[in-house]
């Protein structure tokens, strides 16, 4: 068996006369929107006039939070779904269905558990009809060095997260793409075994040994993404757009505790702070207003344990939100997340990269169960106005009742169906902790009474 | 060295043949042989039936055995293709499906018998005086009895591939050919394999009465196990009937052991789940083949043809290839004309219905036909809570127990294979003798065969009960029926509601057979829609059987709708556990 640099660089001979053609870019997307159909059936809009261009040679982080529009972006390139508006070209050509030359690499590592892992690997070549004596060679050279010898005929299924995950490397390498595309490929894996991986990988890459030309990332996770990119676009959210392009030129292998590392995470947590405050003064961080606020469930135990610990020692009321997402085991996304309902509840603030409880915080953290309930429903009334609207309908009904259908009608107005779902089920979960009223989910009707 | 080592040589050992290899070529070769004697008896002329007819010696038995089982995997083929083809239509296009699944629906609730009474005549006609005909209008009738819930199963599945899996298909450039050899099927395979097997059970309650088929003058009589009960109730010989029993048996165990557990065993990978698990299934038979040089030497040609079947370029218009263009609202215009077109069919074939009956009947044959409608209704709610009452302990009682439940499990889908038939001369004597009124007597004949899937499933779910909320059940002193209550029937009502609709379905069918029993000259008769629908079938009076099966679709319809279709997603919402 050849070795695999010598397959793959005989691969790469054969992309010549494509690259003259494109020297320019790999990648070209002009003003590309996307919008969903809401509740209401108008248009959501999820991505706003984005540009971006891709060059060879360079890794690309997309870079935001969950809903930012960063995957929506990717499937697009992938050719998965189709802009609204805009154009997206590939290699000069405009990107109808998945165009030929760009793999992807799967979050849920999407591998056939009825194949074995040679057959997982050889799927996008046979696809491509080439014939089995040449799948086989480049399908057992992809696995060789993606370090998966061995393991040719076991199942999915009898592999760990990290193995499985190289095999979805393996299978997006293996048919010599120029561009690769990874959907958070690191975040469903435990954190040493992402971690491995994510060094396997740059050190192929650096050594010039993937038969790529060029990778895109989507993550949600900042350190992954000054580790790995060499560009990192950070998305906004609601609609997506790219708020910001951070070069990130420190020589690889990247050290995670190098200073300058430090730095530019902690620059970037600011940034993506400050940016929230900046777009929507009155409500930090959370999309839309009024009543057509989107909320995401965050269960009122997570919310009164963080408190309680910013509370406590050693933040005494003041956390740095990468040092606080490193004690707490914490994604960048799911700190934001959780910075955000306390600073919507008026219970923190965020800025600059920072966390700090408000009195009102600090007065939480210090009260007996029923006197914290209380406090929380009097915040969820003030600063939740989809809350003040439910009490208000029902404290005027006769019935003091009021069908779910009522509110979901209002939210959708706002919002797609599945978000006005979210919202709802965060309704629900903070009124009944605050008990400002009761819900009954089989007839799916708010109302004030309570269980005798 | 431990026996288990001597009997079951490993893989990739010398060229030596070994003792499995000659069991394999005795089982090979003896297949062969007996599938083309199969195959030659049905291409003799329809008169050569009348030469040699059916006759009680047990030692044709085996013949007939290997006649009816012939039959039965013929059908089952066939059901496996139509599911293919029908599952991927309604799941791959939208008006299709419009028109398809309630088609299906509708399908599934009329009665199988009521199909052997149009077919025969057709497949008769289709090839006249041959054999083959009436072979073709028998295995259609099995196939009938099979079909429905496959193809449900698949079309169910085909529309929950697992998005990422899609995405990732498409990413990869398969065709839809391609994609639906490569992800649809396999996906859909452990539902399709558990449907089949329940398909086959289903089907030899109904192999019993299409074999020996009276439709007006025209009396078929195929060599089959079918026709050897008929012969021997008409006869009143036990000993026949003892033996037709003892052969069902052997048939149905060597189907279970020598295909379905292989099957089953095989199909484990295809399981959609990401961890493996605790017992996969095993079968001797599966081993066999695997262990056994020469064995899977047959299986390579299947291999190379399935792996070349599923390359094969073929545009297959994919769900995706719309999807990823700009996205197109699905044009109004075409949608109006498919519509007019369903409708104009629709409405033609309403008249063509409504012509034909009411040549012939009036209001009161209307009348009359709903009302005996009722009375089965009745029969099947009273029978199916009886079955509940008795079934539901024993079950609970039984799947707490694993080991038990491990050897009465398929036992019970055993006995859901036992035709009603074979029972008739038990409840005939018997009603006979001590002088029962029919109506109420007949009536267990309708759920002998069905309720063993209350059984079965009552016994998967108390197995299936989680051991800490048993033991946090314990621990609080529940006990006696508050235990039963609000421990256990919660539990199991999922796995209990999903028995009690196969049992609903399959008892409606069953009424047709269990309504008119005989044994000898003794003729019993049940008033009901079953015995409406069997008494016209026995006359040809056609608009009357066109009438009863009709009406018996659309109480059948309406009491899935109306009663087992909420409670089954009250079922799903509320009670199930994990």
């Amino acid at each position: 068996m050849p070795s695999p640099n010598a397959v793959f660089a005989s691969a790469d001979q054969e992309k010549p006369m494509l690259d003259q053609l494109n020297q320019a870019s790999l990648l070209d997307i002009r003003g590309v929107c996307r919008s969903f159909p809401k509740g209401s059936g108008e248009e959501l809009l999820v991505l706003e006039k984005v540009d971006l261009t891709l060059h060879s040679g360079e890794i690309v982080g997309l870079l935001g939070r969950s809903g930012s529009g960063k995957s929506t972006l990717l499937r697009i390139i992938a050719g998965l779904i189709a802009p609204s508006s805009g154009d997206a070209k590939c290699r000069g050509e405009t990107i109808m269905g998945p165009p030929n030359g760009v793999s992807m690499v799967f979050q849920s590592f999407a591998l056939f558990p009825w194949l074995t892992v040679l057959q997982n690997v050889e799927l996008g070549l046979e696809a491509l009809g080439i014939d089995s004596v040449e799948r086989r060679t480049r399908a057992l050279a992809a696995i060789d060095l993606i370090g998966l010898d061995g393991f040719e005929s076991a199942y999915p299924k009898e592999l760990s997260g990290g193995m499985r995950q190289r095999v979805g490397f393996a299978r997006a390498l293996v048919v010599h793409p120029d561009l690769l595309l990874m959907d958070e490929p690191f975040s469903a894996l435990d954190v040493l075994t992402a971690e491995t991986l994510r060094t396997d990988m740059v050190d192929l890459w650096i050594e010039g040994r993937l038969p790529i030309k060029s990778v895109l990332m989507v993550t949600h996770n900042i350190e992954e993404a000054v580790l790995m990119c060499d560009r990192i676009l950070v998305f906004s959210s609601n609609p997506g757009r790219i708020a910001a392009e951070i070069r990130v030129d420190l020589p690889h292998p990247r050290n995670r505790l190098d200073p300058a590392f430090r730095q530019l995470v902690d620059s970037i947590y600011a940034r993506m702070t400050q940016r929230a405050e900046a777009k929507t003064p009155a409500i930090e961080g959370i999309p839309g207003s009024g009543v057509g606020m989107i909320l995401q469930h965050v269960s009122s135990n997570v919310l009164s344990g963080l408190i309680e610990t910013l509370a406590g020692p050693p933040y005494a009321g003041h956390a740095d939100l990468p040092v606080l997402a490193n004690s707490l085991q914490l994604e960048a996304d799911e700190i934001f997340h959780l910075g955000e309902s306390l600073q919507l509840l008026r219970f923190a603030q965020l800025s600059e990269g920072d966390l700090m409880l408000t009195d009102a915080g600090k007065r939480f953290a210090h009260l007996e169960t029923d006197a914290r309930k209380k406090l929380f429903a009097e915040h969820l009334i003030n600063y939740v106005p989809v809350m003040g609207l439910i009490r208000r309908v029902l404290d005027e009904r006769p019935s003091h009742s009021a069908p779910v259908a009522r509110f979901r009608n209002e939210l959708e107005d706002y919002m797609a169906e599945d978000q006005a779902d979210e919202t709802l089920k965060t309704i629900v979960s903070w009124g009944r902790y605050a008990e400002l009223f009761a819900y009954d989910e089989q007839a799916e009707l708010f109302s004030l009474e309570n269980p005798h | 060295m431990t026996l288990q080592e001597i009997l079951s040589p490993r893989l990739g050992q010398a060229l030596r043949p070994n003792v499995w290899d000659a069991v394999a070529l005795v089982l090979v070769i003896g297949a062969m042989v007996l599938i083309v004697y199969g195959g030659e008896q049905t291409a003799l002329p329809l008169s050569a039936l009348d030469v040699d007819p059916v006759t009680l010696d047990p030692a044709h038995l085996p013949a007939y055995a290997l006649r009816t089982t012939m039959r039965m995997l013929l059908a089952i083929v066939c059901s496996i293709i139509f599911t293919f083809i029908y599952a991927a239509l309604a799941a791959k296009s939208r008006r299709a499906e419009m028109v398809l699944i309630p088609l299906l629906d509708i399908l599934q609730s009329v009665p199988i018998l009521g199909f052997l009474t149009f077919t025969v005549v057709f497949f008769l006609n289709l090839f006249p005086g041959q054999v083959f005909g009436a072979e073709l209008a028998c295995v259609f009738a099995i196939f009938t009895s099979q079909a429905w819930n496959m193809t449900f199963s698949m079309y169910q599945s085909m529309r929950n591939v697992p998005k990422d899996l899609e995405e990732a298909s498409q990413s990869f450039h398969l065709s839809g050919w391609q994609r639906f050899w490569r992800l649809d099927v396999p996906f859909a395979m452990p539902g399709l394999i558990w449907n089949t097997m329940m398909s086959m059970s289903g089907g030899w309650f109904f192999v019993v009465a299409s074999e020996a088929i009276t439709v007006g003058n025209t009396t078929v009589t195929l060599p089959g196990i079918g026709s050897y009960v008929a012969l021997a109730i008409k006869q009143q010989n036990l000993a026949a009937i003892g033996y037709a029993l003892l052969a069902m048996f052997l048939v149905i165990l060597a189907y279970d052991q020598l295909l379905f557990r292989p099957v089953v065993a095989w199909a484990d990978k295809f399981r959609f789940e990401q961890t493996a698990s605790a017992s996969a299934p095993a079968s001797w038979m599966l081993d066999l083949f695997r262990r056994t040089r020469a064995l899977r030497v047959l299986t390579y040609p299947f291999a190379a043809l399935n792996k070349a079947i599923s390359n094969l370029h073929i545009g297959l218009p994919g769900r995706f290839k719309t999807a990823t263009r700009r996205r197109r609202q699905p044009s109004r215009i075409v949608d109006a004309a498919w519509l007019a077109i369903v409708m104009a069919c629709t409405g033609d074939a309403a008249w063509r219905i409504y012509r034909y009956l009411s040549a012939t009947l009036g209001p009161s044959d209307l009348f009359s036909a709903v009302g005996y409608g009722f009375i089965t209704l009745a029969r099947v709610i009273v029978l199916i809570a009886l079955a509940t009452l008795i079934w539901v302990p024993v079950g609970v009682w039984i799947g707490l127990r694993p080991k038990l439940a491990e050897r009465i499990q398929p036992l019970a889908q055993f006995l859901a294979a036992f035709p009603a038939n074979l029972a008739f001369p038990v409840f005939v004597v018997m009603i006979v003798r001590y002088g029962l009124n029919t109506n109420v007597w007949l009536s267990p004949l309708m759920i002998l065969g069905t309720q063993w899937y209350i059984l079965f499933n009552v016994i998967a779910g108390a197995s299936a009960f989680p051991t800490d909320l048993r033991e946090a059940a314990g621990s609080f002193h529940l006990k006696g029926w508050r235990w039963w209550i609000k421990v256990v029937l919660p539990g199991i009502f999922p796995y209990y509601i999903t028995g009690a609709i196969t049992a609903s379905g399959g008892s409606w069918n069953a009424a047709i057979v269990a309504e008119v029993a005989s044994w000898g000259d003794t003729h019993l008769t049940a008033s009901g829609l079953g015995a409406y629908i069997a008494t016209a079938t026995e006359a040809g009076d056609f608009p009357r059987v066109v009438l009863g099966i009709a009406i018996m679709c659309v109480l059948v319809t309406l009491f899935n709708r109306l009663f087992w279709r909420p409670l089954y997603a009250f079922a799903e919402r509320r009670l199930r556990l994990g």
